[in-house]
């Protein structure tokens, strides 16, 4: 019997150190949480800025339909607010995902790390140049759902070097992006249940599994 | 039972070993430092149990020049990846069939 324990400690163990080995495991559901609980302030605060209600049928014939001047300034305000919401959330990302990976005793900067980042920026890349072209070519109404598409599929790309749940996180950001392309138009409240409450569900669920 | 407990692989009754090889399983390859830091031994001691894996050929050794520093990397062969499957079976069966 003592035997049979061993072998199965020894399982384990092996279990453990080929998935430690290969993917990066300390990503952690509350900086799901807070991500997306940062990027619904922010918006929160563009359509509160610009006296615009998300639902509104579209944000961009919104901003036209104001006078140039006050159009300069609106597009500087929400520059900036995209700017505030993507850093703080990379730092709260980070400082919940490192915390995670202190609690489990793991590094958090080694090969897996770098592979997980790399596989993510790929699509990123390829969709922040597309949406540049979209923006050049006119067609803004694209790319709010451009970008969910391609943040989508940077996830279902990344989960294979992480924790595997991160691809459904993935499916249900392309299946937002189609739609909200679709029906365009309402990029901003498909923005806001892409970025803030799919990231909120997804971080709970994560949490709730894994951390609790 | 005398069977099975003759599949069990003598190289791999070493938890460093066994864990060197469930590493390289599923990793292309692997440099020295990250072996170590995985399995949490001293310098010698990895060294030692990875020559013991290189004369088994269970690991192929290469060396690789980054700027003046070498830096060495490990994968498993097949021969390898057949011993530590053939291993990890026989371990499942000693504790299915008890």
């Amino acid at each position: 019997m003592e035997k049979q324990l061993d072998h199965l400690k020894e399982l384990s163990e092996i279990r453990n150190l080929m998935e430690r080995s290969s993917r990066f495991i300390s990503l952690s559901g509350l900086s799901g949480i807070a991500v997306g609980a940062v990027a619904l302030l922010g918006s929160c605060v563009a359509c509160w800025y610009l006296g615009f209600m998300p639902n509104e049928y579209s944000l961009i014939m919104h901003l036209y339909t104001t006078p140039n001047s006050v159009l300069m300034e609106n597009l500087t305000f929400l520059a900036t607010d995209a700017m505030f919401i993507l850093v703080s959330a990379i730092l709260l990302g980070i400082y919940f995902t490192n915390r995670n990976a202190k609690k489990k005793s793991i590094n958090i900067w080694d090969r897996t790390t770098r592979r997980l980042l790399l596989n993510l920026a790929i699509p990123l890349a390829v969709g922040a140049v597309f949406c540049l072209i979209l923006l050049q070519h006119g067609v803004l109404y694209l790319i709010a759902p451009a970008t969910l598409i391609f943040y989508g599929l940077a996830l279902v790309n990344a989960s294979k070097y992480t924790l595997d749940d991160l691809k459904y996180l993935g499916y249900m950001e392309i299946g937002l992006g189609l739609l909200s392309a679709w029906f365009y138009g309402h990029g901003m409240i498909a923005w806001m249940i892409g970025f803030g409450v799919l990231h909120i569900v997804y971080g709970t669920v994560m949490y709730y599994k894994y951390e609790r | 039972m005398k069977d099975i407990l003759s599949d069990l692989n003598k190289a791999f009754e070493s938890r460093v070993r066994l864990g060197i090889m469930a590493i390289l399983m599923v990793n292309d390859f692997a440099d020295f430092n990250t072996l170590k830091d995985m399995l949490e031994v001293s310098d010698g001691n990895l060294a030692s149990h990875i020559s013991a894996l290189e004369k088994l050929e269970y690991l192929s050794v290469e060396k690789k020049f980054v700027g003046k520093k070498t830096n060495t990397i490990y994968a498993a062969t097949d021969a390898g990846r057949k011993a530590f499957k053939d291993h990890l079976d026989a371990l499942e069966r000693l504790i299915r069939g008890s």
